[in-house]
């Protein structure tokens, strides 16, 4: 079963959403969806450009009121 | 009001002070009451480290009396919490005693992992601890040339130690006459040379300059020794003499054992600096999960704003700031020079070219730094 967990990194210019996400990533489990928010647009690239490189799911991404939504999803 | 502060490193020494200057007549008068809990009776500047781990500073320099830094009325106790019993307003201690407060500050810091990483404590040098900073120095000493990698996890305090390590073994190379010998390798997460865009725009071409290569995209998956090979998440893989490595960190033990946060990162308002789901506890420092640097001056700014806030609360009922997440690191570049970056949740940073002023003051700041966990900066 899955359950998604939310990595709030908005405001975040130092480590970053990304490497929020990276943090995020090791303590979940193989399946589990996380959901990063960013108020910076080019996380919105990074973040996919990373989970093709490791190879984890991107299961879409989002914007609302200037806060990017991207899902991923652990694949190994 | 009793108030309980659980760390005396940067954010809890920096708070109690504060607090004891701000409430100093209900401290005489018996209205409030400060009592900080430790599991030291000395204090350590962790910024030495980075100096120490290349020669540059020597242990003694780095540490002061914790007692010696508090003000007056500070209850101060060697004895490390052991249980939080939050429903209940107190905390027990290793010694066997039990604390009880009306609001609680959290601020135990933060710890390396490299054995989360296969291979990798066994195998690299690194300078987060006192022992590990003088080992890698011992064998910085003792190296006469080859390969030497730059590895790193997050999450990690300090995010601007990957790029200062760089540039200060170069020089550290360069000034033992060994840099003709020897390949500085670089690698880092993210797709650039640092989190902070201006920051990885201006690092990127400096090590072009002094021939350090650099590899993006990479996150330590495991280390062989044998065959002295790094290898990535994403796949890659990269060969050393030397590796040099901030492992990816965790909040303190105790923080997991008590519930109180995945990985020991406490789930903390961002601008009210409260435990959520509490509102007499609160959280500063590294071992908030707030998606900002853990450093010393972010600990520094949430404890000037909870201190302002706490003492409102006792005076008035209320707080009365917020905080911005406001954050300043110095940059250093290299032996001589310096920069700077100071952002927050709502401007990003705009670091400037390095200067040898900014450089100065930093090695100024290294000795004022008392002065600032006391209060008085
Ligand atoms: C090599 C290096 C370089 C750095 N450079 C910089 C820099 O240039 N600029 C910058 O801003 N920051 C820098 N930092 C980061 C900075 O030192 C930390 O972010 C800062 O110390 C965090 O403060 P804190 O109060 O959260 O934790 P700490 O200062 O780590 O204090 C934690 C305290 O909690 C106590 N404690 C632990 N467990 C318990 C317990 N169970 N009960 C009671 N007390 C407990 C400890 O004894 C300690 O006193 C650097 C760190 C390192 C390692």
């Amino acid at each position: 079963m899955s359950n998604r967990k939310i990595v709030d990194a908005r405001g975040s210019f130092c480590p970053g959403p990304l490497m929020e996400l990276i943090a995020a990533i090791k303590a979940a489990q193989i399946g589990d969806e996380l959901e990063v928010l960013s108020s910076d647009k080019a996380s919105a690239n990074d973040i996919p450009e990373w989970i093709r490189k490791v190879k984890h799911e991107h299961l879409g991404t989002t914007e609302e009121n200037g806060v990017w939504h991207v899902v991923v999803k652990k694949a190994k | 009001m009793k108030i309980l502060i659980v760390g005396g490193g940067m954010g809890g020494t920096i708070l109690a002070n504060n607090l004891a200057r701000r409430l100093s007549t209900e401290l005489r008068s018996g209205k409030a009451r400060i009592t900080m809990l430790s599991a030291s009776d000395r204090h350590m500047y962790q910024p030495g480290l980075l100096y120490l781990a290349v020669g540059r500073m020597t242990p003694d320099e780095l540490y002061r009396d914790q007692r010696s830094l508090l003000e007056p009325g500070i209850e101060f106790h060697v004895d490390p919490a052991e249980e939080f019993r939050l429903d209940k307003n107190e905390v027990r201690t290793q010694g066997g005693t039990v604390h009880g407060y009306d609001v609680m500050v959290v601020a135990t810091g933060s710890r390396p992992m490299p054995q989360e990483i296969p291979g990798l404590a066994e195998n690299s040098e690194m300078f987060y601890t006192e022992e590990s900073a003088l080992k890698m120095f011992r064998s910085l000493q003792q190296f006469q040339g080859g390969r030497v990698v730059i590895a790193m996890g997050v999450p990690h305090k300090c995010p601007m130690a990957p790029l200062e390590i760089a540039f200060m073994l170069h020089d550290y190379f360069r000034n033992r006459g060994i840099l003709d010998k020897t390949k500085i390798h670089y690698t880092y997460p993210i797709g650039r040379v640092h989190s902070l865009e201006n920051v990885a725009k201006w690092a990127a071409p400096e090590f072009d300059r002094l021939g350090i290569s650099y590899e993006t995209f990479f996150n330590v998956k495991e280390v062989d020794g044998t065959t002295k090979i790094v290898k990535s998440e994403e796949g890659t893989e990269t060969n050393y003499d030397m590796l040099i490595t901030i492992p990816a960190h965790r909040g303190m033990e105790v923080i997991e054992k008590n519930g109180m946060g995945a990985r020991g990162w406490i789930p903390t308002h961002r601008n009210k600096l409260n435990m959520e789901g509490r509102d007499n506890v609160f959280v500063i420092g590294d071992t908030t999960n707030i998606p900002i640097s853990k450093a010393g001056s972010t600990a520094h700014f949430e404890a000037e704003a909870l201190g302002e806030n706490i003492a409102a609360m006792l005076k008035m009922g209320m707080p009365v700031r917020e905080y911005d997440g406001k954050v300043f690191c110095f940059i250093e570049t290299g032996n001589d020079r310096a920069t700077y970056a100071s952002f927050n949740y709502l401007n990003p940073p705009e670091p400037k070219a390095p200067t040898r002023a900014i450089h100065w003051f930093k090695l100024a700041y290294n000795k004022l730094y008392w002065a600032s966990a006391r209060g008085l900066l």
